[in-house]
């Protein structure tokens, strides 16, 4: 387009556009500025902070039971794993050890979790491409996984049903029956996905080929999760540091190495053929045990500092607490994989089309609470 | 060639994905999971543990379990719970005794958590599944839990 345009001899300039922060193709809050030149990107400025809550200054001020609640506001479609995290963190500060049972169920609520969280992602990203029926599709099947939530723990979204020392309460009786429910429905459910989607003509036109990220970008930006796995960046920490009841489950790191959309794509399509796997694997025999290790009511850690990472549906997702002994954190640091991810999109969406930006955009499934906190 | 062979393939991959939605077209009843939502009131019923607002059973003489020992109002990680306490005599010992004067929770502010039901130790508050809390004026949300001229049920200690 350049050369032409110095042949025709058009004097082109410039301009700004803002995406966001309420453009529709955006998930959510996220202002991009965008430098373009006719319909070509040139540089992309992501401007943060409409949805900072300032939930690493608030943790400052709760106690170590009351920042699991906040936690579930950062990235909210993973908010049970989040939860997670800062429970574990804070078991390795006390140095408690929890029952199998909670390990097992805890395993299996992340993994529903992150079902649901790339059948949201799915079907956003079929709309942003411009195919609406992904996304009513793929709401039906995520509804099942709330009831399931709804059910046990209280609530759909916002569950909060780790504590510190384990679970809030026990499983409801129909959670196993339930689940194994689910399961059998998402099975003929995912090749309908891949049906509907997958080879469909003009989404392979718009997402192979575009926004290509190296594996060596990937390393370099701390990109994570599996926008990281479709470049071939071996980075599944329930992998290579495996938490909770993780390494006793057989599963497959999904690796791509193509690191265009549609790889990215492909990696969280098959992803949910493993967390089925992974729920397989433990929903039959759940051992019995006590769901609540005893803790002392004022939660009080040593000083010193503890980190515990663990795998969200997005990425690796990082606790950092500095105790001074205190009932309260000294201060907490939460490594959120949107942040890290985000840092990249510059990089890969120099030199292209408005349109192949929001199909990267929609591969790298953003949650901006999670980028803002 | 690969022309007419593109368009071949497209045109087979659009109909692969509209067979599927023409599936559902043609039974388009089985599976369907949309509720009719305030239709369905009479019959909606929401799950046992559906955290809605945060209410106070009293039994029929008007007596609750609430000691006033605030274990909730510490627990509430936003304020929403206040308990203004007072201390009555209890008339047979004679020993000044802890006993809540107003339960007050600010169901705007509450962000079910869930932490203050698992704090109380004498299970005297807990979830109700109500859910339509739309109100003109926000101030109806704050509610006072223990109703007028309610005591604390004999026995209940923290």
């Amino acid at each position: 387009m350049t050369d032409q345009q110095a042949q025709n001899k058009i004097k082109t300039e410039e301009y700004f556009i803002n995406m966001g922060p309420q453009h529709p193709a955006a998930n959510g809050v996220l202002r991009l500025i965008l430098t373009i030149d006719g319909e070509i990107i040139k540089n992309v400025e992501p401007d943060l902070g409409y949805i900072h809550r300032s939930i690493e200054k608030m943790c400052e001020r709760d106690s170590y039971q009351q920042i699991v609640h906040l936690t579930d506001r950062m990235d909210y479609l993973s908010s049970h794993i989040n939860n997670e995290a800062v429970c574990l963190t804070v078991e390795k500060g006390l140095e408690i050890e929890v029952s199998d049972r909670v390990k097992v169920i805890r395993t299996i609520i992340d993994e529903l979790t992150r079902i649901a969280s790339h059948c949201l992602w799915w079907g956003v990203m079929g709309m942003d491409l411009g195919a609406l029926t992904t996304y009513f599709y793929a709401f039906r099947d995520r509804e099942l996984i709330n009831d399931i939530f709804e059910e046990t723990c209280g609530a759909r979204l916002t569950m909060n049903y780790n504590v510190p020392g384990g679970l809030m309460f026990d499983i409801h009786p129909n959670f196993v029956k339930r689940t194994k429910d689910f399961i059998t429905h998402f099975k003929t459910k995912i090749p309908e996905y891949d049906r509907l989607l997958t080879g469909n003509v003009i989404f392979q036109k718009r997402t192979k080929g575009v926004g290509i990220l190296t594996k060596e970008d990937a390393i370099s930006f701390g990109v994570s999760g599996p926008t990281a796995r479709g470049s071939g960046f071996s980075s599944d920490v329930r992998k290579h540091h495996p938490y909770s009841a993780y390494d006793r489950v057989n599963f497959k790191e999904i690796l791509f190495t193509e690191g265009d959309t549609f790889a990215r794509y492909q990696v969280r399509m098959m992803e949910l053929w493993e967390s089925v796997s992974i729920i397989e694997q433990l929903i039959d025999n759940i051992p019995e045990g006590e769901t609540k290790a005893a803790t002392k009511a004022v939660i009080k850690l040593p000083k010193g500092e503890f980190y515990q990472r663990v795998e969200t549906a997005r990425g690796e997702l990082g606790v950092y607490i500095n105790s001074t002994g205190n009932k309260n954190p000294y201060r907490v640091k939460f490594r959120s994989p949107g942040f890290s991810n985000l840092s990249v999109l510059n990089h890969i969406s120099k030199d292209v089309l408005i349109g192949d930006l929001v199909a990267t955009m929609a591969s790298f499934d953003f949650v901006i609470p999670d980028i803002d906190r | 060639m690969s022309y007419f062979s593109d368009i071949y393939k497209g045109i087979k991959t659009l109909l692969t994905g509209m067979s599927v939605t023409g599936g559902y077209f043609i039974r388009a009843r089985k599976g369907a999971i949309t509720q009719q939502y305030p239709d369905n009131r009479e019959t909606l019923k929401m799950f046992d543990r559906f955290r809605g607002e945060v209410v106070m059973p009293h039994d029929a003489d008007n007596r609750h379990y609430c000691t006033g020992c605030q274990s909730c109002e510490i627990a509430c990680p936003n304020g929403s719970i206040e308990i203004i306490w007072d201390r009555a005599v209890d008339p047979e010992t004679g020993k000044k005794k802890k006993k809540i004067d107003k339960h007050i929770y600010h169901l705007s502010m509450c962000t079910m958590c869930g932490l203050c039901i698992e704090a109380c130790p004498t299970d005297a508050i807990v979830w109700a599944p109500n859910f339509e809390n739309s109100v003109y004026d926000r101030s109806a949300l704050t509610k006072v839990l223990n109703q007028p001229g309610s005591s604390v049920l004999d026995g209940i200690e923290d």
